[in-house]
Protein backbone atom coordinates (compact mmCIF):
# COMPACT_ATOMS: atom_id res chain seq x y z
CA UNK A 1 0.00 0.00 0.00
CA UNK A 2 1.28 3.47 -0.79
CA UNK A 3 1.89 5.55 2.29
CA UNK A 4 -0.31 8.49 3.14
CA UNK A 5 2.46 10.90 4.06
CA UNK A 6 1.63 14.16 2.31
CA UNK A 7 -1.82 15.53 1.48
CA UNK A 8 -3.35 18.42 -0.41
CA UNK A 9 -5.49 20.32 2.08
CA UNK A 10 -6.42 23.40 0.07
CA UNK A 11 -6.85 24.33 -3.59
CA UNK A 12 -7.53 27.57 -5.39
CA UNK A 13 -7.56 29.06 -8.85
CA UNK A 14 -8.30 32.44 -10.36
CA UNK A 15 -10.56 32.75 -13.35
CA UNK A 16 -8.46 32.26 -16.47
CA UNK A 17 -8.88 35.41 -18.57
CA UNK A 18 -7.43 37.40 -21.42
CA UNK A 19 -5.76 40.63 -20.30
CA UNK A 20 -6.06 40.47 -16.48
CA UNK A 21 -6.56 43.97 -15.13
CA UNK A 22 -4.27 43.79 -12.15
CA UNK A 23 -0.71 43.00 -11.13
CA UNK A 24 0.83 39.53 -10.93
CA UNK A 25 0.66 39.85 -7.12
CA UNK A 26 -3.07 40.52 -7.24
CA UNK A 27 -3.55 37.70 -9.73
CA UNK A 28 -1.71 35.27 -7.43
CA UNK A 29 -3.71 36.48 -4.45
CA UNK A 30 -6.97 35.34 -6.07
CA UNK A 31 -5.86 31.70 -6.09
CA UNK A 32 -4.14 32.05 -2.70
CA UNK A 33 -7.25 33.45 -1.02
CA UNK A 34 -9.39 30.60 -2.31
CA UNK A 35 -6.88 27.93 -1.26
CA UNK A 36 -6.38 29.43 2.22
CA UNK A 37 -10.13 29.69 2.81
CA UNK A 38 -10.53 26.15 1.46
CA UNK A 39 -7.90 24.87 3.92
CA UNK A 40 -9.30 27.10 6.69
CA UNK A 41 -5.83 28.22 7.77
CA UNK A 42 -4.00 31.50 8.24
CA UNK A 43 -0.55 32.59 7.13
CA UNK A 44 0.85 31.62 10.55
CA UNK A 45 0.17 27.97 9.66
CA UNK A 46 2.36 28.15 6.54
CA UNK A 47 5.98 27.01 6.90
CA UNK A 48 7.26 27.82 3.39
CA UNK A 49 6.12 28.89 -0.07
CA UNK A 50 7.12 28.11 -3.65
CA UNK A 51 6.20 30.36 -6.57
CA UNK A 52 6.09 28.96 -10.09
CA UNK A 53 5.93 30.62 -13.50
CA UNK A 54 7.72 30.86 -16.81
CA UNK A 55 9.98 33.86 -16.20
CA UNK A 56 10.11 35.06 -19.80
CA UNK A 57 6.61 36.51 -19.35
CA UNK A 58 7.49 38.35 -16.14
CA UNK A 59 8.80 41.87 -15.86
CA UNK A 60 9.43 41.31 -12.14
CA UNK A 61 12.83 39.87 -11.35
CA UNK A 62 12.79 37.08 -8.77
CA UNK A 63 9.00 37.05 -8.24
CA UNK A 64 9.00 34.88 -5.08
CA UNK A 65 9.97 37.75 -2.79
CA UNK A 66 7.29 40.22 -3.85
CA UNK A 67 4.71 37.42 -3.93
CA UNK A 68 5.54 36.20 -0.42
CA UNK A 69 5.34 39.77 0.85
CA UNK A 70 1.97 40.45 -0.80
CA UNK A 71 0.50 37.13 0.35
CA UNK A 72 1.72 37.67 3.90
CA UNK A 73 4.08 34.71 3.87
CA UNK A 74 7.18 36.41 5.25
CA UNK A 75 9.48 35.76 7.08
CA UNK A 76 8.98 32.10 6.18
CA UNK A 77 11.34 30.74 3.49
CA UNK A 78 10.27 31.16 -0.12
CA UNK A 79 11.77 30.47 -3.53
CA UNK A 80 10.99 30.46 -7.22
CA UNK A 81 10.75 27.39 -9.43
CA UNK A 82 10.63 27.21 -13.22
CA UNK A 83 9.81 24.24 -15.44
CA UNK A 84 7.89 26.19 -18.12
CA UNK A 85 4.39 24.76 -18.61
CA UNK A 86 4.87 22.17 -15.85
CA UNK A 87 6.29 24.59 -13.26
CA UNK A 88 3.53 24.20 -10.68
CA UNK A 89 3.44 20.37 -10.91
CA UNK A 90 7.16 20.42 -10.27
CA UNK A 91 6.46 22.86 -7.42
CA UNK A 92 4.10 20.33 -5.85
CA UNK A 93 6.73 17.62 -6.24
CA UNK A 94 9.35 19.76 -4.50
CA UNK A 95 6.88 20.68 -1.72
CA UNK A 96 6.10 16.97 -1.26
CA UNK A 97 9.83 16.28 -0.97
CA UNK A 98 10.38 19.01 1.62
CA UNK A 99 7.48 17.77 3.75
CA UNK A 100 8.48 14.12 3.40
CA UNK A 101 12.04 15.04 4.40
CA UNK A 102 10.70 16.66 7.55
CA UNK A 103 11.96 20.15 6.70
CA UNK A 104 8.47 21.67 6.74
CA UNK A 105 4.95 20.58 7.68
CA UNK A 106 2.86 22.90 5.52
CA UNK A 107 3.85 24.41 2.18
CA UNK A 108 2.03 26.72 -0.25
CA UNK A 109 2.68 26.20 -3.98
CA UNK A 110 1.45 29.12 -6.05
CA UNK A 111 1.60 29.08 -9.86
CA UNK A 112 0.91 32.22 -11.84
CA UNK A 113 1.27 33.68 -15.30
CA UNK A 114 0.24 37.00 -16.69
CA UNK A 115 0.98 36.36 -20.33
CA UNK A 116 -0.39 39.79 -21.19
CA UNK A 117 2.28 41.41 -18.97
CA UNK A 118 4.42 41.82 -22.06
CA UNK A 119 3.38 43.05 -25.51
CA UNK A 120 2.38 40.69 -28.28
CA UNK A 121 5.61 41.51 -30.11
CA UNK A 122 7.70 40.79 -27.01
CA UNK A 123 5.80 37.54 -26.57
CA UNK A 124 6.49 36.54 -30.19
CA UNK A 125 10.17 37.30 -29.69
CA UNK A 126 10.29 35.03 -26.62
CA UNK A 127 8.38 32.31 -28.42
CA UNK A 128 11.17 32.19 -30.96
CA UNK A 129 13.67 31.41 -28.21
CA UNK A 130 11.66 28.52 -26.78
CA UNK A 131 13.85 25.98 -28.56
CA UNK A 132 17.62 25.43 -28.34
CA UNK A 133 18.77 28.90 -29.41
CA UNK A 134 21.96 27.44 -30.87
CA UNK A 135 20.59 24.84 -33.26
CA UNK A 136 16.83 25.19 -33.72
CA UNK A 137 15.62 28.73 -33.00
CA UNK A 138 17.73 29.99 -35.96
CA UNK A 139 15.26 28.23 -38.29
CA UNK A 140 12.28 30.20 -36.91
CA UNK A 141 10.63 27.64 -34.63
CA UNK A 142 7.41 28.01 -32.66
CA UNK A 143 5.63 25.75 -30.18
CA UNK A 144 2.71 24.86 -32.52
CA UNK A 145 5.25 23.85 -35.17
CA UNK A 146 6.90 21.38 -32.83
CA UNK A 147 3.67 19.67 -31.77
CA UNK A 148 2.76 19.69 -35.46
CA UNK A 149 5.90 17.65 -36.23
CA UNK A 150 4.56 14.99 -33.87
CA UNK A 151 1.04 15.27 -35.32
CA UNK A 152 2.27 14.89 -38.91
CA UNK A 153 4.31 11.75 -38.30
CA UNK A 154 1.84 10.24 -35.86
CA UNK A 155 -1.16 10.75 -38.15
CA UNK A 156 0.64 9.26 -41.15
CA UNK A 157 1.52 6.13 -39.17
CA UNK A 158 -1.54 5.53 -37.03
CA UNK A 159 -4.61 6.53 -39.03
CA UNK A 160 -5.45 9.43 -36.73
CA UNK A 161 -7.48 11.98 -38.71
CA UNK A 162 -8.10 15.72 -38.56
CA UNK A 163 -11.67 14.84 -37.57
CA UNK A 164 -10.31 12.92 -34.57
CA UNK A 165 -8.36 16.01 -33.51
CA UNK A 166 -11.52 18.07 -33.98
CA UNK A 167 -13.34 15.62 -31.72
CA UNK A 168 -10.85 16.35 -28.94
CA UNK A 169 -11.57 20.08 -29.33
CA UNK A 170 -15.32 19.49 -29.32
CA UNK A 171 -14.99 17.52 -26.08
CA UNK A 172 -13.02 20.31 -24.42
CA UNK A 173 -15.67 22.80 -25.53
CA UNK A 174 -18.36 20.64 -23.94
CA UNK A 175 -16.78 21.19 -20.54
CA UNK A 176 -15.28 24.64 -21.09
CA UNK A 177 -18.78 26.03 -21.39
CA UNK A 178 -19.75 24.72 -17.95
CA UNK A 179 -16.49 25.75 -16.23
CA UNK A 180 -16.98 29.27 -14.94
CA UNK A 181 -13.21 29.70 -14.55
CA UNK A 182 -12.48 28.90 -18.22
CA UNK A 183 -11.29 31.56 -20.68
CA UNK A 184 -13.18 29.98 -23.62
CA UNK A 185 -16.77 29.47 -22.52
CA UNK A 186 -18.33 28.59 -25.87
CA UNK A 187 -19.18 25.13 -27.07
CA UNK A 188 -17.37 23.88 -30.17
CA UNK A 189 -18.99 22.03 -33.07
CA UNK A 190 -17.89 20.55 -36.38
CA UNK A 191 -19.31 23.66 -38.08
CA UNK A 192 -16.56 25.72 -36.43
CA UNK A 193 -13.99 23.67 -38.37
CA UNK A 194 -15.82 24.04 -41.71
CA UNK A 195 -13.57 26.09 -44.05
CA UNK A 196 -16.63 27.88 -45.45
CA UNK A 197 -17.35 29.20 -41.94
CA UNK A 198 -15.87 32.71 -41.89
CA UNK A 199 -16.96 33.40 -38.31
CA UNK A 200 -15.40 30.61 -36.28
CA UNK A 201 -12.19 30.08 -38.28
CA UNK A 202 -11.11 27.12 -36.16
CA UNK A 203 -10.08 25.59 -39.48
CA UNK A 204 -7.47 28.29 -40.10
CA UNK A 205 -4.01 26.78 -40.65
CA UNK A 206 -1.37 27.46 -37.98
CA UNK A 207 1.31 24.80 -38.43
CA UNK A 208 0.27 21.92 -40.67
CA UNK A 209 -1.60 19.76 -39.85
CA UNK A 210 -2.65 21.80 -36.79
CA UNK A 211 -5.36 24.44 -37.14
CA UNK A 212 -6.47 27.35 -34.94
CA UNK A 213 -8.93 25.04 -33.19
CA UNK A 214 -6.18 22.54 -32.40
CA UNK A 215 -4.29 25.08 -30.27
CA UNK A 216 -4.96 26.01 -26.64
CA UNK A 217 -5.94 29.48 -25.52
CA UNK A 218 -3.32 31.72 -23.91
CA UNK A 219 -4.59 33.20 -20.69
CA UNK A 220 -3.68 35.05 -17.52
CA UNK A 221 -4.29 33.06 -14.39
CA UNK A 222 -3.09 31.69 -11.08
CA UNK A 223 -3.39 28.49 -9.06
CA UNK A 224 -2.60 27.59 -5.49
CA UNK A 225 -2.08 24.18 -3.88
CA UNK A 226 -1.51 23.79 -0.13
CA UNK A 227 0.27 20.63 1.03
CA UNK A 228 0.66 19.31 4.54
CA UNK A 229 2.23 16.42 6.42
CA UNK A 230 -0.08 13.58 7.50
CA UNK A 231 -0.36 14.84 11.07
CA UNK A 232 -1.13 18.40 10.03
CA UNK A 233 -3.51 17.27 7.30
CA UNK A 234 -5.51 15.08 9.67
CA UNK A 235 -5.68 17.87 12.24
CA UNK A 236 -6.74 20.56 9.78
CA UNK A 237 -8.71 18.87 7.04
CA UNK A 238 -11.86 16.74 6.77
CA UNK A 239 -11.16 15.56 3.23
CA UNK A 240 -7.41 15.38 2.71
CA UNK A 241 -6.43 14.25 -0.78
CA UNK A 242 -3.25 12.20 -0.62
CA UNK A 243 -0.34 12.34 -3.02
CA UNK A 244 0.01 8.67 -3.90
CA UNK A 245 2.45 8.79 -6.78
CA UNK A 246 4.89 11.16 -8.47
CA UNK A 247 6.83 10.62 -11.68
CA UNK A 248 8.86 12.86 -13.93
CA UNK A 249 11.12 12.64 -16.96
CA UNK A 250 13.06 14.89 -19.32
CA UNK A 251 13.70 14.69 -23.05
CA UNK A 252 16.05 16.17 -25.67
CA UNK A 253 15.25 19.76 -26.60
CA UNK A 254 16.68 19.26 -30.08
CA UNK A 255 14.45 17.18 -32.34
CA UNK A 256 17.32 14.99 -33.64
CA UNK A 257 17.59 13.65 -30.08
CA UNK A 258 14.01 12.39 -30.07
CA UNK A 259 13.07 8.80 -30.81
CA UNK A 260 10.35 7.70 -33.24
CA UNK A 261 7.90 10.57 -33.84
CA UNK A 262 5.16 8.14 -34.89
CA UNK A 263 4.95 6.91 -31.30
CA UNK A 264 4.41 10.31 -29.69
CA UNK A 265 6.18 11.83 -26.70
CA UNK A 266 8.24 9.37 -24.66
CA UNK A 267 8.50 11.30 -21.38
CA UNK A 268 4.95 10.60 -20.17
CA UNK A 269 5.51 6.84 -20.57
CA UNK A 270 8.48 7.09 -18.19
CA UNK A 271 6.84 9.54 -15.79
CA UNK A 272 3.59 7.57 -15.54
CA UNK A 273 5.38 4.24 -15.02
CA UNK A 274 7.26 5.80 -12.09
CA UNK A 275 4.11 7.35 -10.63
CA UNK A 276 2.03 4.17 -11.01
CA UNK A 277 4.75 2.14 -9.33
CA UNK A 278 4.98 4.53 -6.41
CA UNK A 279 1.19 4.55 -6.02
CA UNK A 280 0.95 0.78 -6.40
CA UNK A 281 -1.70 1.06 -9.13
CA UNK A 282 -2.04 0.65 -12.89
CA UNK A 283 -3.59 2.87 -15.54
CA UNK A 284 -6.83 0.89 -15.22
CA UNK A 285 -7.23 2.12 -11.62
CA UNK A 286 -7.42 5.79 -12.61
CA UNK A 287 -10.98 7.15 -12.37
CA UNK A 288 -10.46 10.68 -13.67
CA UNK A 289 -7.54 12.45 -15.36
CA UNK A 290 -6.30 15.88 -16.31
CA UNK A 291 -3.89 15.80 -19.24
CA UNK A 292 -1.79 18.51 -20.85
CA UNK A 293 -3.79 19.23 -24.02
CA UNK A 294 -1.87 22.29 -25.16
CA UNK A 295 -2.75 21.01 -28.63
CA UNK A 296 -5.37 18.42 -29.62
CA UNK A 297 -2.64 15.99 -30.70
CA UNK A 298 -1.15 16.27 -27.21
CA UNK A 299 -4.29 14.80 -25.64
CA UNK A 300 -4.22 11.79 -27.98
CA UNK A 301 -0.52 11.23 -27.20
CA UNK A 302 -1.30 11.59 -23.48
CA UNK A 303 -3.88 8.78 -23.63
CA UNK A 304 -1.06 6.53 -24.79
CA UNK A 305 1.70 7.94 -22.62
CA UNK A 306 -0.45 7.25 -19.57
CA UNK A 307 -1.44 3.75 -20.68
CA UNK A 308 -5.13 4.53 -21.15
CA UNK A 309 -4.77 3.25 -24.73
CA UNK A 310 -2.12 1.22 -26.57
CA UNK A 311 0.44 3.25 -28.56
CA UNK A 312 -1.11 4.23 -31.89
CA UNK A 313 -4.65 3.56 -30.75
CA UNK A 314 -5.49 6.67 -28.73
CA UNK A 315 -7.97 7.72 -31.40
CA UNK A 316 -10.34 4.97 -30.35
CA UNK A 317 -10.89 6.55 -26.93
CA UNK A 318 -12.13 9.81 -28.43
CA UNK A 319 -14.10 8.07 -31.19
CA UNK A 320 -15.92 5.99 -28.57
CA UNK A 321 -16.32 9.02 -26.28
CA UNK A 322 -14.60 7.05 -23.50
CA UNK A 323 -12.89 10.21 -22.25
CA UNK A 324 -16.14 12.09 -21.76
CA UNK A 325 -17.53 12.46 -18.22
CA UNK A 326 -19.63 9.30 -18.52
CA UNK A 327 -16.90 7.28 -20.26
CA UNK A 328 -14.42 4.67 -19.08
CA UNK A 329 -11.71 7.22 -18.25
CA UNK A 330 -12.93 10.84 -18.14
CA UNK A 331 -10.20 13.25 -19.30
CA UNK A 332 -10.15 17.04 -18.98
CA UNK A 333 -13.77 17.39 -17.95
CA UNK A 334 -12.96 20.97 -16.92
CA UNK A 335 -12.27 22.02 -20.52
CA UNK A 336 -8.54 21.32 -20.40
CA UNK A 337 -5.93 23.74 -21.65
CA UNK A 338 -7.81 23.99 -24.95
CA UNK A 339 -10.88 25.68 -23.42
CA UNK A 340 -10.00 26.48 -19.81
CA UNK A 341 -6.84 28.20 -21.02
CA UNK A 342 -3.13 27.79 -20.42
CA UNK A 343 -1.50 30.40 -18.16
CA UNK A 344 1.81 28.53 -18.29
CA UNK A 345 2.99 28.62 -14.66
CA UNK A 346 -0.52 28.18 -13.23
CA UNK A 347 -1.58 25.23 -15.34
CA UNK A 348 -0.31 22.28 -13.28
CA UNK A 349 -1.85 23.65 -10.09
CA UNK A 350 -5.13 24.25 -11.87
CA UNK A 351 -5.13 20.64 -13.08
CA UNK A 352 -4.49 19.46 -9.50
CA UNK A 353 -7.31 21.64 -8.19
CA UNK A 354 -9.69 20.03 -10.69
CA UNK A 355 -8.70 16.53 -9.58
CA UNK A 356 -8.88 17.41 -5.87
CA UNK A 357 -12.42 18.79 -6.33
CA UNK A 358 -13.35 15.64 -8.27
CA UNK A 359 -12.03 13.33 -5.54
CA UNK A 360 -13.87 15.33 -2.87
CA UNK A 361 -17.09 15.21 -4.90
CA UNK A 362 -17.12 19.01 -5.18
CA UNK A 363 -16.75 19.46 -8.95
CA UNK A 364 -20.33 20.60 -9.51
CA UNK A 365 -21.63 20.13 -13.06
CA UNK A 366 -18.26 18.64 -14.07
CA UNK A 367 -18.39 15.95 -11.36
CA UNK A 368 -17.46 12.42 -12.42
CA UNK A 369 -19.31 9.64 -10.58
CA UNK A 370 -17.53 8.79 -7.31
CA UNK A 371 -13.85 8.81 -8.37
CA UNK A 372 -11.28 7.43 -5.90
CA UNK A 373 -8.05 7.89 -7.82
CA UNK A 374 -7.19 10.84 -10.06
CA UNK A 375 -4.18 11.66 -12.24
CA UNK A 376 -2.52 14.86 -13.44
CA UNK A 377 -0.32 14.83 -16.57
CA UNK A 378 1.48 18.15 -16.96
CA UNK A 379 4.09 18.67 -19.66
CA UNK A 380 6.59 21.49 -20.10
CA UNK A 381 7.76 22.38 -23.61
CA UNK A 382 7.39 19.79 -26.35
CA UNK A 383 7.55 16.89 -23.90
CA UNK A 384 10.72 18.43 -22.52
CA UNK A 385 9.58 18.04 -18.90
CA UNK A 386 6.93 15.40 -18.18
CA UNK A 387 5.23 15.26 -14.80
CA UNK A 388 2.63 12.75 -13.63
CA UNK A 389 0.98 13.07 -10.22
CA UNK A 390 -1.47 10.54 -8.78
CA UNK A 391 -3.92 11.66 -6.13
CA UNK A 392 -6.26 9.57 -3.97
CA UNK A 393 -8.79 9.91 -1.18
CA UNK B 1 32.93 33.94 -32.05
CA UNK B 2 31.67 33.28 -35.53
CA UNK B 3 28.46 31.46 -34.82
CA UNK B 4 26.43 34.64 -35.29
CA UNK B 5 26.51 33.84 -39.02
CA UNK B 6 24.59 30.59 -38.53
CA UNK B 7 20.97 30.20 -39.55
CA UNK B 8 18.33 32.59 -40.81
CA UNK B 9 18.96 34.55 -37.64
CA UNK B 10 21.43 33.58 -34.93
CA UNK B 11 20.86 34.12 -31.23
CA UNK B 12 24.45 33.58 -30.09
CA UNK B 13 28.05 34.01 -31.18
CA UNK B 14 30.40 32.13 -28.89
CA UNK B 15 30.64 28.35 -29.14
CA UNK B 16 33.55 25.96 -29.54
CA UNK B 17 31.83 24.44 -32.57
CA UNK B 18 31.80 27.76 -34.47
CA UNK B 19 33.99 26.23 -37.24
CA UNK B 20 30.76 24.48 -38.26
CA UNK B 21 29.86 27.76 -39.97
CA UNK B 22 33.20 27.87 -41.84
CA UNK B 23 32.47 24.39 -43.16
CA UNK B 24 29.03 25.57 -44.32
CA UNK B 25 30.81 28.28 -46.34
CA UNK B 26 32.73 25.45 -48.05
CA UNK B 27 29.47 23.64 -48.81
CA UNK B 28 29.94 21.03 -46.10
CA UNK B 29 27.54 20.01 -43.33
CA UNK B 30 29.63 18.56 -40.52
CA UNK B 31 28.85 16.47 -37.47
CA UNK B 32 31.21 15.66 -34.61
CA UNK B 33 32.90 12.34 -33.89
CA UNK B 34 34.74 11.39 -30.72
CA UNK B 35 38.42 10.53 -31.28
CA UNK B 36 38.38 8.28 -28.23
CA UNK B 37 35.16 6.26 -28.46
CA UNK B 38 33.92 6.99 -31.97
CA UNK B 39 30.49 8.30 -30.94
CA UNK B 40 28.99 10.56 -33.61
CA UNK B 41 26.71 13.55 -32.97
CA UNK B 42 24.56 15.94 -34.92
CA UNK B 43 24.19 18.78 -34.20
CA UNK B 44 27.96 18.72 -33.53
CA UNK B 45 29.29 19.10 -29.99
CA UNK B 46 32.68 19.86 -28.48
CA UNK B 47 32.35 17.32 -25.66
CA UNK B 48 31.59 13.64 -26.13
CA UNK B 49 28.41 12.80 -24.25
CA UNK B 50 29.17 9.06 -24.37
CA UNK B 51 32.68 8.97 -22.81
CA UNK B 52 33.02 12.63 -21.69
CA UNK B 53 36.15 13.07 -23.80
CA UNK B 54 37.09 16.57 -25.03
CA UNK B 55 38.89 15.03 -28.05
CA UNK B 56 36.32 15.58 -30.75
CA UNK B 57 36.83 15.75 -34.51
CA UNK B 58 34.64 16.71 -37.47
CA UNK B 59 33.11 14.37 -40.04
CA UNK B 60 30.96 15.16 -43.05
CA UNK B 61 27.31 14.24 -42.60
CA UNK B 62 25.63 11.76 -44.93
CA UNK B 63 23.68 13.38 -47.71
CA UNK B 64 20.72 11.09 -48.37
CA UNK B 65 17.97 10.31 -45.91
CA UNK B 66 14.23 10.16 -45.42
CA UNK B 67 11.85 12.82 -44.12
CA UNK B 68 10.70 11.67 -40.67
CA UNK B 69 8.22 14.52 -40.28
CA UNK B 70 7.52 18.12 -41.30
CA UNK B 71 5.22 21.10 -40.67
CA UNK B 72 4.47 24.27 -42.59
CA UNK B 73 4.29 27.30 -40.30
CA UNK B 74 1.89 30.06 -41.24
CA UNK B 75 3.08 32.34 -38.45
CA UNK B 76 6.64 33.13 -37.45
CA UNK B 77 8.41 34.57 -34.43
CA UNK B 78 10.03 38.03 -34.48
CA UNK B 79 12.79 38.22 -37.07
CA UNK B 80 11.34 35.51 -39.28
CA UNK B 81 7.99 37.07 -40.28
CA UNK B 82 9.07 37.91 -43.83
CA UNK B 83 9.83 34.24 -44.50
CA UNK B 84 6.41 32.81 -43.51
CA UNK B 85 5.04 30.47 -44.58
CA UNK B 86 7.99 28.06 -44.40
CA UNK B 87 8.31 24.36 -43.72
CA UNK B 88 10.38 22.73 -40.98
CA UNK B 89 11.41 19.12 -41.28
CA UNK B 90 13.41 16.35 -39.67
CA UNK B 91 15.63 14.07 -41.73
CA UNK B 92 16.64 10.60 -40.63
CA UNK B 93 19.84 9.15 -42.11
CA UNK B 94 20.51 5.42 -42.51
CA UNK B 95 23.14 5.51 -39.75
CA UNK B 96 20.54 6.80 -37.27
CA UNK B 97 21.68 10.42 -37.15
CA UNK B 98 18.98 13.04 -37.64
CA UNK B 99 18.96 16.64 -38.89
CA UNK B 100 16.47 19.44 -38.27
CA UNK B 101 16.14 22.23 -40.85
CA UNK B 102 13.81 24.05 -43.18
CA UNK B 103 12.77 22.53 -46.48
CA UNK B 104 14.06 24.41 -49.55
CA UNK B 105 11.87 27.40 -50.40
CA UNK B 106 10.96 26.11 -53.86
CA UNK B 107 9.66 22.77 -52.55
CA UNK B 108 6.20 21.90 -53.87
CA UNK B 109 4.34 21.18 -50.66
CA UNK B 110 1.82 18.95 -52.42
CA UNK B 111 4.66 16.51 -53.03
CA UNK B 112 5.92 16.43 -49.45
CA UNK B 113 5.15 13.22 -47.58
CA UNK B 114 6.40 11.62 -44.38
CA UNK B 115 8.95 8.96 -45.33
CA UNK B 116 9.95 10.46 -48.68
CA UNK B 117 13.59 10.45 -49.83
CA UNK B 118 15.42 13.72 -49.31
CA UNK B 119 18.90 15.16 -49.53
CA UNK B 120 20.47 17.97 -47.53
CA UNK B 121 22.62 20.84 -48.75
CA UNK B 122 24.15 24.06 -47.46
CA UNK B 123 22.35 27.33 -47.97
CA UNK B 124 23.54 30.94 -48.09
CA UNK B 125 21.02 33.73 -47.60
CA UNK B 126 21.24 37.09 -49.39
CA UNK B 127 22.49 38.74 -46.20
CA UNK B 128 25.35 36.25 -45.91
CA UNK B 129 23.83 34.07 -43.18
CA UNK B 130 24.82 30.43 -43.62
CA UNK B 131 22.55 27.45 -43.02
CA UNK B 132 21.51 24.10 -44.44
CA UNK B 133 18.26 22.90 -45.91
CA UNK B 134 16.30 19.83 -46.93
CA UNK B 135 15.57 19.05 -50.57
CA UNK B 136 13.19 16.49 -52.09
CA UNK B 137 15.30 13.76 -53.70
Amino acid sequence: MPSKDVAIIGVGQSSFVRGYEGSIKELAFEAFREAMQDAKITQKDVDASIFCSAPEYDKQRSPAGVMAEYLGLIPQPTFYLENVCSSSSQGVKVAYSMIKAGLHDLVVVCGFQKMSEISSAESQERMGRGADIQWESPFGTMMPGYYALYAQAYMAANGLTLDDLMSVRIKSGTYGQINERAVYRKGVSAADFDPTNEKARMWGPVASPLRVGDCCANADGSSCIILASADRAKALCEKPIWIMGLGAASAAVNMPGRPDFTKGLQGPHLASAEAYKMAGITAADVDVAEVHDCFTIAEIMAYEGLGFAPVGDGKQLIRDKETYKEGRIPVNVDGGLLSKGHPVGATGGSQMRTIVLQLRGEAGPMQVKDPEIGLVHNVGGVGLYSNVTILGR
Amino acid sequence: MGFEKFGRRSFMAATKVAPFVDFLAEGKIMGSVCRDCGAKAFPPRSDCVACLSPNVDWFEMPNKGTLATFSTLQYAPVGFEADAPYTLGLVEFPDGLKLFARLAEDTNLDDVKVGMDVTVRTKEYDDGQLSFEIVKA
